[in-house]
């Protein structure tokens, strides 16, 4: 046994007889040396399959059972009027009708139809589900993002003038994105809306202004800055002075271009649909593109408590459009060997549907168990993870615990588990939790990890 | 009348009157806008202290700051809020010598000053209605009420903590009972952690185990139980409590911090044993006068402010000592310590060093740069164009009513926000750490300021743009309440010219003042404190 929870000697295929002894041998006698070394021959990083993530965030925990885990024969008071799951591209899988799209992706995508936790409130659903932690101790931990644009970030050798984790379009608030790393390794926000024109990145772009008249004032400014002139040697103000050379690169330079989504053909703008989803796919691809290592989707309206299925009709063509598309997209171009895409919210909906008012039809939190999506960067294609039963309310085989989805991304990016993550107090914190830290796990999911 | 309504109407009386008062030449240019002479004699213990320390290190101090970078500094720091055009002209121009005494006994009375405490304390007991803490609204806002009225009463900080600590009853009936909800980990030894660094401002996680574990028993009665209504939660004295440690019955040793072991008898709530102890011990004083320090002068004496410990002595011991001593002596007047550090010609130096050894800092050459507070820059910005921000709580439901104008020293609860006090650097509120809050100002933060539709809105829809474009206006008179307004001070002599300068290049008017208004919310004397 590793010291580390994620114990990547268990998912070792063909472990020799000797070998596992021996190793039950250094774990019964708690040779915690021994165990580290052992850790180091069997778990050596893997070369990163991927090279950047786009996370698209289903904020309010999207129903399972009425997108990729269909349950057509649980009867109408499951099912309401979407009882016809669609056929996809790979024999065997279907999904929810209103995903025409995605259905002839399917051999680009895998489906973990047997996510799990149990928590059915959102703040704490989401942390867990955005960390694989737990919350209770007396720290918050960082969710994927932060932890990415760590390990991955500037001081990692990344030099984009975009920052190494950007959210579209609005955090999230449920809770401290970056936890105990701070606020270098919050996101960036763009704020504004890519399905106008222009998309006005908030502080990037401001529709109105010349780049004449942003020289012009902000050599005005120069001017009338007495303190700094008084305080030539000053670190605040040098750094200060970092952050709006930075600034004015994003504005002025190149940085603003990749948010301009005028230079994408309109037939592929169209594809994606016009919709604030669709377009943020295309941006989040650009962003990938220009080699940012980590982009957020943030898409809300899956809270359905009320009128799910009115919900579903209106949310789910965009979804179909812009995913489908941006899978296809990445994959015609050749960016999603490299590029993970992951989809998933931080629980399912009760699957037996609240017919009565108000609810009219509303589905409700369900953590115990949820469908996430992965696609590329080292993910297969093709297979479905898991299951659920037969009315979609229990993990009928293989469960698979958010930590066990994220340690899979981590190893995909070339993460290793045991790398350090500073926090303010000197405590020993890690990217993958340890044993114990007594967290649920089932594994990685190597059943879709090309080796 | 809003008071923010009152605050702007002053604010454009202030420039109704600078026109009449603009011919008076005295003050309103100097050489230097930000200094004002050389420190004289010690004005009271602090400074000898703070002076004997840096004579020994051969440390030149910095001038003492002029009348302008008074005026806006003390606002800052004990009301978190821009003095306005008029109240800075006022205090630049009046000419009586004690005139700095007065103005920080009057904002020492202030409203404000209580909202900045709350402030600070909110941080370091996260008072937090969502995850991770989960005090749920109501019970966040009455805990933030009851801070903020003892602040404002001043209630002696010993008999504060000591009611903290030892309150037993509902969250939303009897306010301090929150301190034991207010945290992730309510465990014995959770507990102990947290009491240890709100109140010794020690990081308990560094002690030996057993220092822990001894302590922890201090808490290990304490019982949570649910009532019917919804998220009402009574915190209790449980004899009967199954813990590790706990007295179940049976009389129970716990270990003070300093070592001393304490019989616990299982009729007496430790908590009450724990709290006597705690406020006689000194380092509770220490904590305490440590973190006001840091709070005026960017760090404390012992740095950061919230972890001492043995191998991290303070940088002047005699005078981290002397207002130990002198805090208890005056029965922990919090108010009395802030006067006293406000009065010192060590808060009343120039950002301007005149020493550029690198202890300079840590034995108070000067008074350090600092961004402002998240909550203080937006609501500087506000009250400067007579906007609002909108603030928003994730959890939908029961909405948390939240009134228009409310300004964000005064938010109640950690997890009504905005964007933009996320992206300034607000604590989350997770542990209580002082550094928690981060006033390092990054690229995201300028292109907010100088790009985003955010300012560009504020800045255009502000009755002062439209006050001080209309009319005919000379462009000195225009400049002027612009510096008075935005920077509380007089422009100098080249300022004027420079925006002279810009309105010639052909901009039109209202661009010039929209322009100008611009450059001086970017300035480092407006985003900084100074």
């Amino acid at each position: 046994m590793s010291a580390f929870y994620f114990d990547f000697e268990k998912q070792r295929p063909r472990l020799s007889r000797r070998e596992a002894i021996r190793r039950a041998l250094f774990a019964a006698s708690g040779l915690v040396l021994a165990n580290h070394l052992s850790f180091k021959a069997y778990a050596a990083p893997r070369a990163a399959r991927a090279k950047a993530v786009i996370q698209i965030w289903m904020w309010g925990g999207p129903s399972h059972t009425d997108i990729f885990d269909p349950k057509p024969d649980a009867g109408y008071d499951y099912c309401g009027p979407l009882k016809s799951p669609i056929e996809t591209n790979v024999s065997g899988i279907r999904i929810g009708e209103l995903l025409p799209m995605l259905s002839k992706q399917a051999d680009k995508y895998s489906i973990i139809r047997s996510m799990t936790h149990g928590n059915n409130g959102h703040e704490t659903a989401s942390y867990i589900v955005q960390t694989g932690r737990q919350p209770g101790g007396r720290l918050v931990y960082p969710c994927v993002g932060s932890v990415v644009s760590l390990a991955k970030g500037y001081d990692a050798g990344y030099k984009g003038l975009i920052p190494p984790y950007v959210v579209l379009t609005e955090p999230q608030g449920r809770f401290d994105e970056a936890g105990f790393l701070g606020q270098r390794f919050k996101p960036f926000a763009t704020g504004g809306n890519p399905a106008q024109i222009p998309f006005a990145v908030e502080g990037v772009v401001l529709p109105g202004f010349t780049d004449q008249r942003q020289k012009n004032r902000r050599e005005l400014m120069h001017h009338l800055d007495t303190l700094a002139q008084s305080l030539p040697e000053n670190p605040q103000i040098t750094s200060a002075t970092q952050a709006e050379n930075m600034a004015y690169d994003m504005i002025l330079g190149d940085g603003a271009k990749v948010f301009d989504l005028a230079q994408e053909k309109p037939d592929l703008r169209d594809r994606y649909g016009k919709s604030k989803f669709g377009q943020s796919c295309l941006v989040a691809r650009r962003l990938v593109e220009s080699g940012i290592p980590y982009v957020t989707i943030n898409y809300g309206g899956w809270d359905t408590h009320k009128e799910n299925f009115t919900a579903m009709r209106r949310n789910l063509p965009d979804l179909d459009k812009g995913m489908g598309t941006l899978i296809q997209d990445l994959s015609e171009r050749g960016l999603l060997d490299s590029t993970i895409v992951w989809w998933g919210g931080e629980f399912g909906r009760t699957p037996k549907v609240q017919w009565d008012a108000p609810w009219n039809g509303g589905r409700n939190h369900w953590g115990k168990v949820f469908s996430a999506v992965l696609a590329g960067g080292g993910f297969k294609g093709g297979q479905v993870v898991g299951s659920s039963d037969a009315k979609g309310e229990e993990v009928k085989d293989r469960p698979v615990y958010p930590v066990d989805l994220i340690g899979s991304i981590y190893s995909q990016l070339g993460i290793e588990a045991t790398t350090k993550l500073p926090n303010p107090e000197g405590l020993p914190t890690f990217v993958m939790p340890q044993a114990a830290d007594g967290i649920k796990s089932a594994g990685l999911l190597k059943e879709i990890m090309s080796a | 009348m809003s008071p923010r309504a009152v605050k702007f109407t002053a604010i454009i009386g202030g420039w109704l009157l600078l026109s009449v008062l603009l011919m008076v030449p005295c003050k309103t240019s100097a050489a230097s806008p930000f200094e004002n002479g050389s420190v004289g004699a010690p004005r009271n213990k602090i400074d000898e202290l703070v002076f004997a320390r840096l004579k020994v290190l051969d440390i030149t101090p910095a001038r003492l700051c002029s009348d302008p970078v008074f005026v806006r500094r003390v606002y800052l720091d004990v009301t978190g809020t821009l003095p306005t055009a008029a109240e800075a002209q006022q205090f630049i121009l009046d000419s009586s010598p004690d005139k700095r005494r007065v103005l920080i006994d009057r904002l020492l009375e202030g409203d404000e000053y209580a909202d900045l405490l709350a402030m600070k304390w909110g941080d370091m007991l996260r008072i937090k209605a969502e995850f991770p803490i989960n005090l749920w609204p109501n019970a966040a806002q009455s805990y933030h009420r009851w801070v903020h009225d003892a602040i404002r009463d001043n209630t002696p900080c010993d008999k504060f903590a000591r009611t903290l600590l030892t309150a037993s009853g509902s969250n939303f009936e009897l306010p301090p009972v929150n301190f034991y909800r207010a945290m992730q980990n309510r465990t014995p030894a959770g507990i102990a952690q947290t009491v240890a660094l709100t109140f010794l401002g020690e990081r308990a996680d560094r002690w030996p185990s057993n220092q822990l574990a001894g302590m922890a028993m201090f808490f290990a009665n304490i019982g949570y139980k649910t009532t019917a209504e919804w998220k009402e939660e009574i915190v209790f004295f449980n004899p009967a409590s199954t813990n590790a440690g706990a007295l179940n019955g049976s009389p129970q040793k716990a270990v003070l911090r300093d070592g001393s072991t304490v019989k616990l008898s299982p009729d007496q709530d430790p908590r009450i044993v724990f709290a006597d102890w705690l406020v006689k011990n000194p380092q509770f004083a220490r904590s305490v006068v440590n973190r006001a320090w840091s709070w005026l002068l960017g760090r404390g004496i012992v740095q950061e402010p919230d972890d001492f410990r043995a191998d991290n002595p303070p940088a002047n011991p005699e005078l981290l000592s002397f207002l130990e001593k002198d805090f208890v002596s005056s029965g922990y007047d919090f108010k009395r310590l802030y006067r006293q550090i406000l009065n010192s010609q060590t808060y009343q130096l120039a950002s301007i060093p005149q020493s550029n050894r690198p202890e300079a800092a840590a034995n108070f050459a000067c008074y350090p740069l600092r961004r402002l507070d998240a909550e203080v820059l937006i609501d500087a910005l506000d009250q400067i164009t007579g906007a609002s921000e909108k603030y928003s709580s994730a959890i939908p439901e029961p909405y948390t009513f939240i009134p228009d104008n409310l300004r964000s020293i005064a938010l109640p609860d950690g997890s009504i926000t905005s964007p933009f006090l996320e992206m300034f650097g607000r604590p989350p509120r997770d542990t209580g750490l002082e550094s928690e809050r981060n006033n390092r100002i990054n690229a995201a933060q300028k292109l907010c300021l100088l790009n985003s539709s955010l300012m560009q809105k504020k800045i255009e829809s502000s009755r002062m743009i439209d006050f001080q474009s209309s009319g005919n206006r000379s462009t000195t008179e225009v400049v002027t309440g612009m510096y008075l307004g935005i920077l509380s001070r007089f422009p100098t002599a080249a300022e004027i010219r420079t925006a002279q300068e810009y309105y010639q290049t052909g901009v039109g008017k209202r661009q010039a003042v929209v322009d100008l208004a611009w450059a001086l919310m970017n300035s480092t004397e407006f985003l900084y404190r100074h």
